[in-house]
């Protein structure tokens, strides 16, 4: 069966930076499968590649078969591409529930309505039956995933994202995703500035989204849970692949030591930022 | 071959005067990443104090400038102080608020002092000229192209040179970082207003010795012109702000030599709108994408937005209602019926600009091309104003939407510039499509509001029908705000990347928006006309749209109910007050500044 997602030879230039060098790496139906590197390697913009956000100077992006490396960000997810943000990105004056609402957009019946933008409004003006409980279908789907964070976000569903916690804009961004019913959902360092126990809660709900068959890319620096979830690793060094493989083989693989101790430690290398 | 010469020369004059300008402000961007929309305010002081000089000290041409650059120096700096050093960390745009609060303050202020009536601005100097290959350049070129480029060279050496220069340019790369190394960063902001002030000053000087004429409304043109300039160089580039101001001036002057003076504008802006759709980075900007950090270009101040039960708001509406049984003055009436067409436009915009978080500059151009069509109908084609004020209000819908359209992927400052600019086309496209639109004359004998022979001519009938408009759209705009679509234009206007990456398409909710707020904005343009019953390219000028940006924000941005008391609160109480009409500009300016300062998320509260 071929993979649910291929990147070949995907290249990526900043002026004279290759930040994505020729990387090939697939990712098969079901598969948890991790990006790691040093700052740098160019983990990010390769996300930004496969999400529409960015586009390649080179090579290809195949998802279920169709090349989608020259598709609008919106085309993407509309196939069932989610991402998270490194830095996290919510919509900061939209309530929780809003904002995981809108990651179920692309499920609105009412967005796309025979008629184009004009029958869009009348439906959302008029709200007929079948508008609304399309609405509160979709609320009650939001409110579901709210409850998979235990109470961490369902007390505070109708605050505005702007008053959450770090950690708490991190897991609102991967419920966000979650609406949108990914078939393939991208993570960027969904625990990034999280403490210990954040951290091992955010691995268990990961760990649960993989038991229930999500295909997941992940990138994370925390290689201890890479190392427990993941199917397989790439590894990326200068925009290049490394190596590739189950975690046990990549974790010993001469070549990754040298990227991560070569570099004054695991995912510190300034001058290169600018890429991520 | 004579006459090209002419105008080139007098292209260049103007690019010069432009200059002069232009350097300003994108001196002030490159520090304080505003345009500063007081740039005109202050050209048009510079020009008062120049005049207040010869005339009553009889003071000799240098002295002249000198006097005009000191005093517009200090006025530059006093600016910065008190209008804008407050606003350091606020929305990017709070400070461009701030400043167009400013002109309005300033610019009334000078209509008070000097009264609104051009004045004469007599220059002494001698009256020969000097013959080019066929054409001639008089003493006055000389004379503005000297201080143009003097100043010019004095600006470089200064950059390049002294240590303040160099302060200057560390700033512009990286404030923090300069704050950081030493540099008084409030000392360079200081001295760069200062001098971008001292400079516009004496353009403003310049300009009124040229066409030996100075008004109180020149400044906003000015601003306009600059910003022009400024963008075709590339925002907060000294050297292409020049070269910007060279071409535009050039690019004026042979406009008029081919079409006409009423075209001379709209060569201008059609210029911006080119640049910012092909460049929007400018000459030298460098090839760059237009910042896509989120927010930007919005006003929205966290906030929560003051819950009105529903039953106080039914009763407000029903006390409008009877408001004319129990206090029938007309008067009294027309001032609230002009509050509730106000009231439209509020609307309209709190939903592109605050919703949406497309702020817009040049929404009065809606009620124009809404006005203009239900007249045109009525007056031209007989049709019954029954009939042409909602055709009139889908046909802004559509047009309007078709306008903003290709502005839809700029961000930031740039879309409000856009809008601007779109808002002068659609007056200046009036002006001289005199086969539609009876060109300088205006439409005249636009019939009252009437359907099948009866007219809506008294003050509560039309009272009662322009608040049953308002109330209806305010109603049509919470349903809209309450289904999915509202909540994506808040989503796209919170981070439109993040809005993408979840399957929004952005460009058709933008449209939606501006589809649904052009139709609210024609209504209230056509209803306009048929009361007013004359219409010309200026009943609806820029003024009215960062009048309406005023209402919106001290309403609360997005917010239904506060736009309609913001346009209660800007349009109907200085009406109401007489005494206030004369200041009402004053009053306007002096609210922005105070709730930029205060009161970012307005009185309900933003949504």
């Amino acid at each position: 069966m071929a993979p649910l997602c291929q990147v070949r030879a995907l290249t990526r230039r900043f002026g004279g930076l290759t930040a994505v060098d020729a990387l090939d790496f697939e990712i098969a139906q079901g598969e948890f499968v991790s990006l790691i590197g040093p700052n740098g390697a160019g983990k990010t913009t390769t996300f930004n590649l496969m999400s529409g956000l960015d586009r390649a100077d080179a090579g290809e992006v195949l998802f279920e078969g169709r090349r989608i490396e020259r598709l609008a960000a919106e085309r993407i997810a509309a196939l069932g591409v989610a991402r998270t943000f490194q830095h996290g990105r919510v919509f900061g004056n939209l309530s929780v529930l809003d904002n995981v609402l809108i990651g179920a957009h692309t499920r609105l019946r009412a967005t796309r309505p025979w008629g184009g933008p004009v029958a869009e409004l009348a439906l959302a003006l008029w709200r007929p039956r079948s508008v609304r409980d399309d609405y509160a279908a979709r609320e009650s789907e939001a409110r579901a995933i709210v409850a998979r964070f235990g109470d961490r976000l369902t007390p505070r569903l109708d605050h505005r994202a702007h008053s959450l916690s770090y950690a708490n804009r991190r897991r609102l961004e991967i419920a966000r995703a979650l609406a949108l019913r990914p078939r393939l959902l991208l993570l960027d360092e969904p625990t990034a500035g999280m403490n210990p126990t954040e951290t091992a809660e955010m691995e268990g709900l990961i760990g649960e989204l993989k038991r229930e068959g999500l295909t997941i890319l992940l990138i994370e620096h925390k290689l201890d849970m890479v190392m427990r979830l993941s199917d397989r690793v790439y590894v990326l060094d200068d925009g290049k692949r490394i190596a590739a493989g189950p975690p046990d083989a990549v974790r010993d693989d001469p070549a990754v030591i040298e990227a991560y101790l070569g570099h004054s430690g695991v995912g510190r290398r300034p001058q290169a930022e600018a890429a991520e | 071959m004579n006459s090209f010469i002419d105008y080139t020369v007098n292209g260049l004059v103007i690019g010069n005067v432009y200059a002069l300008l232009a350097v300003g402000l994108a001196l002030i961007f490159g520090v304080a990443n505003l345009i500063n929309f007081a740039h005109g305010s202050v050209y048009t002081i510079g020009a008062y104090v120049g005049w207040a000089a010869i005339t009553f000290l009889h003071t000799p041409l240098a002295v002249t400038i000198l006097i005009v650059a000191v005093a517009c120096g200090a006025l530059g700096a006093a600016i910065e102080r008190v209008a804008l050093r407050p606003l350091q960390g606020r929305a990017r745009i709070a400070p461009l608020l701030a400043t167009i609060g400013l002109s309005f303050v300033l610019d009334q202020l000078v209509q008070l002092i000097a009264s609104p009536n051009p004045r004469a601005l007599p220059v002494d100097l001698p009256d020969w000229r000097i013959s080019i290959g066929g054409g001639s350049v008089g003493p006055m070129d000389i004379l503005i192209a000297g201080v143009g480029l003097s100043s010019a060279a004095l600006l470089y050496g200064f950059l390049r040179f002294t240590k303040l220069g160099y302060a200057v340019r560390a700033t512009a790369q990286d404030r923090d970082a300069a704050r950081q190394m030493g540099v008084n960063v409030d000392g360079v902001n200081s001295a760069v207003f200062a001098i971008a002030s001292a400079l516009g000053g004496v353009s403003g000087l310049l300009v009124g010795m040229y066409y030996n004429h100075i008004d109180p409304a020149m400044s906003f043109q000015a601003t306009l012109k600059g910003v022009v300039a400024v963008v075709i160089g590339g925002v907060g580039n000294v050297p292409g702000a020049i070269v910007g101001s060279l071409l535009l001036g050039l690019t004026e002057s042979y406009g008029i030599a081919l079409f006409g003076t009423t075209y001379r504008n709209l060569f201008a802006f059609a210029l911006l709108i080119l640049f910012l759709l092909v460049l929007p980075n400018g000459l030298f900007g460098g090839r760059k994408a237009v910042e896509a950090e989120p927010m930007t270009g919005t006003f929205i101040a966290p906030s929560r937005a003051l819950r009105v039960p529903d039953y106080v708001v039914a009763a407000l509406a029903a006390g409008a209602f009877a408001l004319p049984l129990v206090a029938p003055a007309p008067y009294l009436l027309q001032v609230l019926t002009n509050s509730w067409l106000a009231g439209l436009l509020a609307l309209s915009l709190t939903l592109v600009a605050g919703a949406a978080g497309q702020m817009s500059f040049g929404h009065a151009g809606l009620l124009a091309i809404g006005g203009y069509a239900s007249a045109l109908l009525a007056t031209d084609y007989g049709v019954m104003p029954l009939v042409s004020v909602p055709v009139a209000g889908v046909v802004t819908s559509l047009l309007g939407t078709a306008l903003v359209f290709p502005a839809f992927r700029l961000r930031g400052h740039y879309i409000a510039i856009a809008t601007l600019a779109i808002g002068e086309i659609v007056s200046l496209v009036i002006l001289n499509w005199e086969s539609l639109t009876h060109g300088a004359m205006g439409v005249t004998g636009i019939p009252p509001l009437s359907a099948f022979g009866y007219e809506v001519t008294s003050a509560r009938a039309v009272y009662w029908l322009t608040l049953s408009a308002l109330v209806a759209f305010a109603l049509l705009q919470a349903r809209l705000s309450s289904s999915h679509i509202g909540r994506t234009l808040r989503a796209l206007r919170d981070d439109e990347i993040a809005a993408r990456s979840h399957g929004v398409k952005v460009t058709r909710y933008k449209a939606l928006a501006f589809g649904f707020a052009g139709f609210g904005a024609g209504v209230s343009g056509a209803i306009s006309a048929h009361l007013f019953s004359y219409l010309n390219n200026q009943t609806f000028d820029s003024q009215l749209s960062l009048l309406a940006v005023t209402m919106a924000i001290l309403g609360g941005m997005g917010n239904i109910l506060g736009a309609i008391v913001g346009a209660v609160a800007l349009v109907g109480l200085p009406e109401a007050f007489r005494f206030a009409a004369e200041y009402r500009i004053l009053i306007y300016g002096i609210v922005l500044l105070l709730l930029v300062r205060f009161r970012p998320q307005g009185l309900l509260g933003t949504t």
